[in-house]
């Protein structure tokens, strides 16, 4: 009895090894899939427009997709917890537009109060999402549906519908500023990675993130402040879209009432192609960098190539489905 | 059924069963949590494939590769969760997927007559336009029994049946089989109360570890034959109850009562103690629990430890008071199954692991890998997911979650649930190693052997009421059940 417990013990210990390398492979695939779609999608462009590889290109390409590149990881944070963000792309028009009133060489206020007001605006914006959100119950698609109207009527309200130009040198080094040869947002959005990479990865703030998306009552029972963690995740989220807010501005050098409408989708598309589950619990940073980049590859590539802008959009949005397709294929064959 | 076979991954759960029903009887199939009762009336269902032997039904020989076929051949399944969908009414969950009526539109009226026809068959009275949410668990029962009557099955598969009934409706449901009975369907009966099995079954087998170990007519058998071949064993071997000197009090509950839940529970729990808490399912005791710890605050009462009085309002300041609470449902609410095995049992610990906002992550992995040797979890890498384990592993990790804490007071809701019988016993040694330091146990458990087992004293709840209480002298199955039900 007891040797035949022991055999099958031995054969339970083998089969899990192999089921341990099975996983590693798939881990691979599922890993590394979107990195080797994105090198792809690189050599292609490369191939049909050689230009497109050039370092003036590439600075350029990186300083677009800065904007997005925030959006995506405040959304990323979002999505980890299982909730969605659609009020992005509003904030981002609300914060550079108040930034800007602030920033307009008339006020003679110096730049970074224009900063910090835009950031204020968007902190405002992401805590009014999260206390409806965590507290108040309402069911974050609605939530953060709602607050897209109202920030985008606030943003038309404060600034009559008119664009505000003639913004303080200052400012406007921000958006369209260099460090040495790299744009001063290419450098913005590396800091917030590393911070973000460190919050998420080496703080237990981080790891309660996961866990609140991955099981909210367990987490729960855990000692977890649930509430609290879903909460601070739409103030980060609306943090970062207030920031990508005071760049955009800066970068097109007046404050646009209709800026950063519809950004949200590109912001839920980097982070959905970078594999993170919509149903929370399951993802990772560095897969939303390969997905913003992605995104801003394909923008950047295909204005190039001269491929017409709707054309483009149907490319983007076959490319999305694709994308979570074969995580979804992944996931059931395991 | 003869010789059947079934392997998940390479591990056996059943190996050479036979088992065989008659018409219009009762076969009561009984063994252990994980003695393979439920996967092989699963594989009779079609749910799962057998890896080899022979199906017959009225001696033909059948394949049953799908739910549909089991269906079509007769063979209905009342699952122990039930199925059915909440918003809908009774008539429409009856004749879900086969509504009455032309291609495109439904025949409302004749749904509703049929449903009343056969719900009047069964001599039930439940209205067929009543929201099933509504109604009663009992009465959501016999729904799904009259389910499996309306498609004409000949064979019912009850899964334990009772565990969320009171006994009035208990009657109720026995009658109900009489009558299917007398019809000539053969019913196979799971449940663990021996006082049921005698009074329904007409035969008797025995399963243990996914063996088939014997039948018996019920008359030629009784409860102690019983029992000994469903465990195998005498009970002392499979708990391993240490004699520990019991200390001072070290949690007291006042006049705890929450409505419709609890009402004036009264108790103390001793350094060194295992209080059981016995009592049927829906007698409170995971509310009283929850309550304890927060998740649900009790609407009067107060919570002393060590003679102080605490305040708690949500988990963490239970948590911070040292109590700690393993959930009765571990995967819903005990474990995060995508995350690795090492971030679970570090979870609830990350105040400790931590040095200002960083997680110090030398020290974590430190820590994981001594939990994993101590608790002897089985595990490839402290990085394996979670969800990937067996139930005995997965139990262990809630557990090492907990025990890493330190915590003076372990809350365990049915801590062996679903588990296998080796991984059990290493349970129990756990508990039995923890209350040893001068820590004390509350247990919750529907098991009677193990409630007996393990406890030194018994505290039972009836109705959401203290029932009785029990010292390890006095530990009796018929006065736990008369306590049980002294309140209904």
């Amino acid at each position: 009895m007891e040797k035949t417990e022991k055999i099958e013990k031995t054969e339970k210990i083998e089969k899990t090894e192999k089921v341990e390398r099975k996983i590693n492979l798939k881990g691979f695939t599922s890993q590394y899939g979107t990195l080797c779609g994105l090198v792809g999608i690189v050599i292609i462009i490369a191939i049909l427009k050689p230009k497109f590889l050039s370092v003036d290109n590439i600075l350029n390409l990186l300083r677009q997709a800065s904007i997005n590149g925030l959006l995506a990881i405040g959304m990323t944070f979002v999505v980890l917890t299982g909730g969605i963000d659609l009020s992005v792309g509003s904030i981002v028009g609300a914060s550079g537009m108040f930034a800007a009133l602030v920033a307009r060489t008339e006020t003679g206020l110096p730049w970074y109060l224009a900063v910090l007001v835009g950031l204020g605006v968007g902190l405002l914006l992401g805590t009014l999402n999260g206390v409806i959100i965590s507290y108040l119950k309402v069911p974050a698609f609605i939530a953060t549906l709602g607050t897209l109207s109202i920030a985008r009527g606030i943003t038309y309200m404060a600034s009559d519908a008119r664009p505000v130009p003639g913004l303080s040198e200052g400012f406007l080094k921000i958006g369209g500023g260099s460090v040495g040869p790299i744009p001063t947002p290419v450098i913005i959005l590396a800091v917030v990675l590393g911070i973000c990479f460190l919050l998420l990865y080496r703080c237990r703030y981080g790891r309660y993130v996961f866990a609140t998306g991955g099981n909210q009552m367990s987490a729960r029972v855990s000692g977890v402040k649930v509430k609290q963690i879903i909460c601070s995740v739409y103030m980060i989220s609306g943090l970062l879209a207030g920031l990508a807010g005071v760049i955009l501005t800066s970068r097109v050098t007046s404050g646009l009432a209709q800026s950063g409408q519809n950004y949200e989708t590109d912001a839920i598309a980097a982070a959905v192609i970078g594999g993170n589950s919509l149903a929370g619990g399951r993802g990772r940073l560095w897969g939303t960098i390969v997905g913003f980049l992605i995104i801003g590859v394909m923008n950047n590539g295909l204005d190039m190539m001269a491929v017409s802008s709707y054309w483009q959009l149907v490319i983007k949005g076959s490319i999305i489905i694709i994308a979570v397709l074969l995580d979804s294929l992944n996931e059931t064959k395991s | 059924m003869k010789n059947i076979e079934k392997s998940f991954n390479t591990v056996k759960v059943l190996n050479g069963i036979q088992f065989s029903l008659k018409h219009g009887t009762v076969h009561a199939l009984m063994g252990e949590n994980g003695a393979g009762k439920s996967t092989m009336m699963k594989i009779l269902a079609g749910i799962y494939k057998s890896d080899g032997g022979e199906i017959f039904i009225d001696g033909e020989k059948v394949s049953i590769e799908s739910p549909t076929d089991s269906q079509n051949l007769g063979v209905a399944m009342i699952h122990q969760e039930l199925s059915a969908i909440p918003q809908m009414t009774v008539a429409e969950n009856i004749f879900l997927g086969r509504e009455p009526g032309s291609r495109f539109f439904m025949d409302y009226s004749e749904m509703y007559d049929r449903t009343e026809e056969l719900l009047k068959s069964l001599h039930v009275n439940i209205d067929p336009r009543a929201k099933v949410g509504t109604l009663k668990v009992a009465d959501q029962q016999l729904i799904e029994i009259a389910k499996a009557i309306s498609f004409n099955a000949k064979i019912i598969i009850m899964d334990e049946p009772t565990s969320a009934i009171a006994d009035k409706e208990v009657d109720n449901l026995f009658k109900i089989i009489e009558n299917l009975k007398k019809q000539g369907k053969g019913i196979i009966y799971i449940s663990h109360k021996m006082d049921e099995i005698f009074r329904i079954a007409d035969e008797i087998t025995v399963l243990r570890d996914g063996t088939y170990i014997n039948s018996w007519q019920a008359k030629d058998i009784n409860n102690d034959i019983l029992i000994k071949n469903m465990v195998g064993r005498e009970l002392k071997d499979v708990f391993p109850k240490v004699k520990v000197p019991i200390g001072e009090v070290l949690l007291e509950v006042k006049n705890f009562s929450l409505k419709n839940k609890f009402k004036d529970i009264n108790f103390e729990v001793r350094k060194g103690e295992i209080v059981g808490f016995a009592g049927l399912v829906g007698a409170g005791r995971t509310e009283v629990m929850n309550s304890i710890f927060g998740l649900v605050p009790p609407d009067t009462g107060e919570i002393y430890m060590e003679g102080r009085h605490i305040e708690i309002h949500t988990p963490q300041d239970a948590i911070d008071n040292g109590i700690a609470y393993v959930t009765e449902d571990r995967k819903n609410e005990g474990l995060f199954l995508q995350m690795g095995v090492g971030q679970n049992i570090t979870l609830a610990s990350m105040k400790t692991l931590s040095k200002g906002l960083g997680i110090l992550l030398q020290e974590e992995k430190r820590i994981i890998e001594e939990q994993i040797k101590a608790l002897r979890i089985k595990v490839h890498s402290p990085r394996q997911l979670v969800g990937s384990l067996s139930g005995g592993n997965q139990q262990k990790v809630v557990l090492a979650k907990w025990m890493m804490k330190n915590p003076k007071l372990m809350i365990l809701d049915e801590p062996t649930r679903g588990i296998d019988v080796g991984a059990k016993s290493e349970i129990y040694r756990l508990m039995c190693e923890y209350v040893a330091k001068g820590n004390s146990i509350i247990m919750i458990s529907s098991e009677m052997p193990e409630v007996m087992g393990m406890s030194d004293r018994i505290i039972v709840l009836s109705n959401g009421l203290h029932g009785g209480e029990l010292g390890r002298e006095e530990f009796e199955q018929e006065r736990i059940m008369s306590y049980a039900v002294s309140n209904i």
